[in-house]
């Protein structure tokens, strides 16, 4: 039996994380969260979440990086948007989460195998080479990398994507794939200028 | 009305049946569209997750192409498609840091986006500027006696609803009757499917579809109309998994534009039908 503390230590935080992230656009409103709860109610996934949205809330207002970052919740969002319409405090809670997103892939703090993250990089990637997402190519690649025998119980998807003719092995592509990459750099130079 | 076109790599794709519905019932009320030259990936719900600027700028040199264009309205029929391109006009229009960014980095490659055109979706085109009336004088086979659930999914009414309510959008209720068909009483119209959780997270993403599935059929519902290539994946194509994890819920899930393409009398290589993996029988009986 492994015994965990279960109430966390002030020591645990990282002061100044909920400030920052309430300084990024769309965020702002965290601020004036009064924990009602609307958020976890609503949600068709908090019954799978180690925090709950609302507790996710509070977390990174108090500062409480390591745990938000590390937890499944931000990866569980589907980004229905069904919190953020229905905060009465009009907390975008959604962005939140993309932020909160954001921040555990540029600090490598998600679980390596985990389908959810390794499927938005996959994504991200496949934007950057060809401009565009070919569905087939873009879910191999999400089983290569995180458990490839599963791959295997999608044959059968696979063999009805094809009898209904929407199967395909071609990955599409852009024209101007240059113009996209200029793009993509272009923002790159800009926020680490921002940031300097 | 002539619209520029922004399909995605959906409708291209597993989704090809919206698009090959679309087109034709668009075209048969009058309606030209043209598909945005070399546009690229929208970002989807995926991109935001590593880099909020690039997915703006992506989605932006979209719509820099169709202010290019001279067309002020796009038409776009995804969901995901339609959300992120107004998402992205909405970040343009109240970041300044943001709107900054993006146009350096489209300047570099000479376009440049002032968030001057509209992003709709084909509801809101059909319901504002195309109107029931006009539809209902191209119906020659009223879908009459067909039960029909109207399933919207999340992302087209949250969080910019522009043209329909939050939580109770009618929309595609109103063109569903219109069309003859009787829309049941529904109340998860826009309770999520899942998204990609099916694929990465099965035990929770098919559970989502399972209890849709379900509910409309213990409704009485024939079929579910849905508006959204992913949803359409979901409630189709992962039938068989739902069906080994929970029991068979075998009820079609076809695209609002089919059931226009079968009211309008359309050919069937452009209601295409046969795109459906569950069987499409209770909508064949209904039209018989």
């Amino acid at each position: 039996m492994e015994i965990k503390r279960t109430i966390k230590y002030e020591a645990d935080r990282v002061p100044g994380f909920g400030r920052d992230v309430m300084s990024v656009p769309g965020c702002e409103a965290l601020e004036h969260c009064i924990q009602c709860g609307t958020c976890s109610g609503v949600c068709p996934l908090s019954i799978y979440m180690d925090y709950t949205p609302r507790q996710v809330m509070e977390l990174v207002r108090s500062d409480f990086k390591n745990e938000v970052l590390q937890s499944h919740t931000i990866w569980l969002c589907a980004s229905c948007y069904a919190c953020t319409t229905e905060c009465p405090r009009q907390i975008r809670i959604t962005d939140i989460m993309y932020e909160l997103k954001q921040r555990a892939i540029k600090e490598e703090v998600y679980p390596k195998r985990f389908p959810i993250p390794v499927l938005a990089e996959e994504f991200t990637k496949m934007v950057h080479d060809y401009g565009r997402i070919s569905e087939t190519w873009l879910v191999t690649k999400m089983y290569l990398r995180t458990n490839p025998m599963a791959a295997l119980g999608m044959a059968g998807l696979g063999m009805n994507l094809m009898k209904t003719g929407r199967f395909s092995l071609k990955q599409d592509k852009i024209e101007h794939r240059e113009e996209l990459a200029k793009i993509m750099e272009a923002v790159d130079h800009e926020n680490g200028k921002a940031k300097a | 009305m002539k619209y520029a076109y922004f399909p995605g790599c959906s409708l291209k794709g597993t989704g090809r049946a919206y698009e090959e519905s679309l087109l034709p019932v668009m075209k048969h009320l009058g309606v030209e569209l043209q598909e945005l030259d070399d546009w690229n990936c929208c970002g989807a719900t995926a991109y935001m997750a590593v880099d909020e600027g690039k997915a703006c700028a992506a989605a932006a040199r979209n719509l820099a192409i169709a202010e290019k264009s001279g067309l002020q309205q796009i038409l776009a029929p995804c969901s995901a498609c339609y959300l992120v391109l107004n998402k992205t006009q909405h970040y343009l229009h109240e970041y300044p840091a943001m709107r900054q960014t993006v146009s350096r980095a489209l300047a570099t490659v000479g376009l440049r986006c002032d968030g001057s055109s509209a992003v709709r979706h084909p509801l809101d085109v059909l319901i504002n500027d195309i109107g029931l009336e006009a539809v209902k004088q191209k119906i020659t086979r009223p879908l009459k006696g067909l039960k029909v659930a109207p399933y919207y999914g999340c992302q087209i009414v949250r969080p910019y609803a522009t043209f329909d309510d939050q939580s109770n959008p009618t929309t595609m209720d109103r063109l569903l009757e219109t069309l003859g068909a009787t829309v049941i009483k529904w109340p998860l119209k826009t309770k999520c499917c899942g998204g990609s959780l099916t694929g990465t997270l099965p035990e929770a993403g098919l559970r989502l579809s399972y209890i849709l599935l379900k509910e409309a059929i213990k409704r009485g519902a024939d079929v579910i109309a849905t508006v959204c290539p992913l949803c359409q994946f979901n409630l189709d194509a992962y039938h068989p998994k739902i069906a080994a994890k929970w029991e068979p819920v075998p009820i079609p899930t076809v695209y609002f534009s089919q059931l226009m393409g079968l009211a309008f009398g359309l050919p069937a290589d452009q209601v295409v039908l046969n795109r459906g993996m569950v069987p499409m029988k209770p909508l064949a009986a209904a039209m018989a």
